[in-house]
């Protein structure tokens, strides 16, 4: 990439040494967070939260309404600091305290409610807060060349012109431009929240094939969903959060329908035994 | 680019998602689009543009079709239709001027959803130290050096209040509100301080040589250019403006980017061209009465026309700028993309108040010097009107420097109108206000155009 910031990255080099946290896969994931805890003032949204997030797979993350799936994504983001628990980035201990930090490592988020914003056009978006300059003005030229390479890379071919304002976008064409902007920067993982909340089914299969091209071409994905045709159409491992705990996490190929579900309403057994341990203690 | 490359992808699929997509875009080609953004031709721009309008988005057209409106009217209704006289006519500049910079640098705080009411107060200050300043009875600055410190004291008090309003979350509008008493306050201090007390004057006629730096500052306003130097320049700048244009155009169009066809690119380059010369054939006839010749382009119109370029260049082609229209159009969008919403925030007002600065000190010189009795609340709902006149949105996110100019000039012809109709203060009030009335219709009505539009 031409693009000036990739300078300050730091340099990605060969998987880190074995985490020290028992692991289900050989491979080191991408991002391996252990114990995270997160409260506002009184309110407990994360508890002691595991969970490995491997190289080109899909993983979604479902779980009821509050369940807490959206401050963890924010947490791996860098928009929260967890009270607790250790990240782990290809093996390596790291602390993420900004967006910024996140973006360095190649972690990129789409935000449930898309943090585009309205009045600017596709391509001020997609290089919103990393704009090209040349002699002190921007390059519009070359933003608007990567930003176009991006978008037919990816096959996003319904916006008619890279120039129309975000607002004149259908909610499907305004995923699939906050999902491009997220994959532009040579990002390894990327965090969708909701990403179909809104959508209709075409503009949700359109969004999904987006979602597995990204997979394909090797980047880390997490998907968070409430919708659970969606999940197993794409999953390839599945994580189940209930009241702010990972409950399940297994290979899409272990879970189906009726467990999932139970898995979200009641925690499942291991949450039920867990919480009869505690109890009897 | 390391995402060219999109391996893994069996043909099969592919197919299938080519189907999905044409679905959608049939779909989605009901949602309203700049249209011009698609035309190829000269004729689908004009189809596009008139598309546009109609959706409700309709740029500076209202403004410019209500300044030609007004201008008939106040031709026709005018005694001897002296409005459109050429003397008139420059007095009309000169009269907006204040009013076109107050637009400009209102439009900088409009721009975030905020809003700045001491701008008129806070403009004088910088006007009224400019003025003390450089009285040779006082400490007699060289001129620009006094303008220079005049306008970084606007940017401190607008750095000062853009710092309450971001760090300590205080609403503008009520910040604004106790600047536009306290530098009330301050600018009358600032009057009583000088040799003049209350009343300090720029030399404005035979000026000996220690008042030259006071004359200076007159000359901001009533010095003229020599008609053979405005021929030149206006040469010069029609040719560095239109050729970096046809160049940038043609480049863009060469290597497949969005760019107007070339026959818009000309018509644009030729209505500038056209106006420079209206605007210097207006200049350079003799307005003088009777024996005394007085012919020119007054200064001050070229330094509003630099001011305005500038300001465009800071607002569209630089970072600073695409983060103030980010933060006008959703700040917590721009928080996450790693914009400091506050820094830009402080600036912008900072930005506002040194841009009023340069409205305060073309208000002396218009005035030959400053009085007790400048309407800072006048002033304020001048620029608003001005901008909101032009263009710019009251909600944020939407706005052009242009605008202020534009909408100055509206408030101008009709304080100018209804002076040569010898009607009073009170109808000038009443008309700026139907007009700024019906302004703000306009952007209300083409916001909703444009929700309703994005949601079908
Ligand atoms: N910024 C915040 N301050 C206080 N409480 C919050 C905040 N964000 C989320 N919460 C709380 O954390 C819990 C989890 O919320 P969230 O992650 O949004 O759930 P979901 O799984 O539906 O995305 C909820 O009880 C919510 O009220
Ligand atoms: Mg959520």
């Amino acid at each position: 990439m031409s693009n000036g910031d990739d300078g300050s990255r730091p340099a990605q080099g060969a998987p880190g040494p074995p985490s020290p946290a028992p692991t289900a896969s050989s491979a080191t994931p991408l991002l391996r967070l252990r114990g995270i805890e997160k409260h506002f003032g009184a309110v407990q949204a994360l508890y002691g939260v595991n969970l490995d997030l491997p190289a080109g797979a899909i993983t979604c993350l479902v779980g009821d309404n509050g369940a807490g799936k959206s401050v963890l994504t924010r947490t791996i983001s860098g928009i929260h600091q967890p009270d607790k628990g250790e990240v782990f980035w290809e093996g390596r201990p790291v602390h993420i305290r900004s967006p910024r930090d996140a973006s360095r490592l190649g972690i990129e988020t789409v935000y449930q409610d898309l943090a585009l914003a309205d009045n600017l056009d596709i391509v001020q978006n997609m290089f919103l807060g990393r704009e090209r300059t040349r002699r002190g003005l921007l390059d519009e030229d070359s933003m608007e060349h990567t930003a176009k390479e991006t978008l037919a890379s990816l096959r996003v071919t319904t916006v008619r012109s890279i120039r129309q304002p975000v607002v004149s976008l259908s909610g499907g064409q305004r995923q699939s431009v906050a999902v491009a902007k997220a994959v532009m920067w040579n990002s390894k993982l990327v965090l969708l929240d909701e990403p179909t909340a809104a959508l209709g089914v075409v503009q949700t299969a359109q969004v999904l094939a987006l979602v597995r091209r990204l997979r394909d071409r090797g980047l880390g994905v997490m998907m968070i969903s409430h919708n659970l045709n969606d999940v197993f159409e794409v999953a390839d491992r599945i994580a189940v959060m209930y009241l702010g705990r990972i409950v399940a996490e297994k290979p899409a190929s272990e879970l189906d329908r009726q467990t999932t579900v139970q898995y979200m309403t009641t925690g499942g057994e291991l949450y039920i035994a867990e919480r009869q341990a505690a109890l009897g203690a | 680019m390391t995402l060219d490359t999109d391996p893994g992808v069996a043909p099969q699929e592919e197919k299938l998602e080519m189907a999905a997509d044409l679905t959608a875009a049939k779909e989605v080609a009901a949602t309203d689009i700049p249209p011009e953004l698609v035309a190829q031709s000269f004729g689908g721009y004009l189809r596009a543009w008139m598309a546009r309008i109609r959706s409700g988005d309709s740029g500076v057209l209202p403004v410019l079709l209500g300044l030609i409106g007004i201008t008939i009217v106040f031709e026709i209704i005018s005694p001897n239709n002296v409005f459109l006289n050429t003397g008139n006519l420059v007095n009309l500049f000169q009269q907006s001027a204040v009013f076109m910079v107050l637009g400009m640098a209102e439009i900088f705080v409009l721009l975030l959803g905020e809003i700045d009411l001491s701008v008129g107060y806070v403009g004088a200050v910088g006007g009224a130290i400019a003025i003390q300043l450089v009285q040779p009875v006082t400490i007699n600055l060289p001129w620009w050096l006094a303008i220079a410190f005049a306008l970084v004291v606007c940017a401190l008090i607008g750095a000062g209040m853009g710092f309450l309003i971001t760090r300590l979350r205080l609403p503008s509008f009520v910040v604004t509100l106790a600047g536009y008493l306290i530098f009330n306050g301050v600018l009358l201090i600032i009057l009583l301080l000088g040799p003049f007390s209350g009343y300090p004057t720029l030399c404005t006629s035979s000026c000996s040589g220690a008042q030259n730096n006071s004359h200076i500052i007159y000359q901001l306003m009533w010095g003229t250019i020599d008609p053979t130097v405005s021929w030149i320049g206006l040469a010069v700048i029609v040719a560095l403006f239109g050729g970096s244009m046809w160049w940038r155009d043609s480049k863009r169009r060469r290597s497949g980017l969005v760019a107007p066809p070339p026959s818009l690119t000309f018509l644009k380059i030729a209505l500038i061209a056209v106006i420079g010369v209206v605007l210097l054939l207006i200049c350079n006839a003799n307005r003088g009465r009777g024996v005394v010749q007085v012919v020119g382009v007054p200064w001050v119109i070229p330094i509003v026309l630099a001011l305005l370029v500038v300001w465009m260049v800071l607002l569209e082609r630089t970072r600073f700028g695409r983060y103030v229209y980010a933060v006008g159009g959703n700040p917590e969008a721009a928080r996450r993309a790693g914009v400091n919403v506050n820094r830009v925030r402080t600036l912008a007002f900072a930005l506002c108040s040194a841009t009023a600065g340069i409205a305060g000190l073309l208000y002396a010189a218009n005035q030959g010097g400053l009085s007790n009795n400048v309407n800072g609340g006048q002033l304020v709902l001048y620029a608003v009107a001005a901008a909101v006149i032009g263009g710019t949105s009251l909600f944020g996110g939407r706005g052009r420097a242009l605008h202020g100019v534009l909408g100055g000039l509206v408030i101008g012809a009709i304080y100018n109108g209804l002076y040569l109709l010898g009607l009073a203060a009170q109808y000038q009030f009443i008309a700026t206000g139907i007009v700024l009335l019906v302004a703000v219709t306009v952007d209300a009505l083409s916001r909703r155009g444009a929700a309703t539009g994005a949601r079908a």
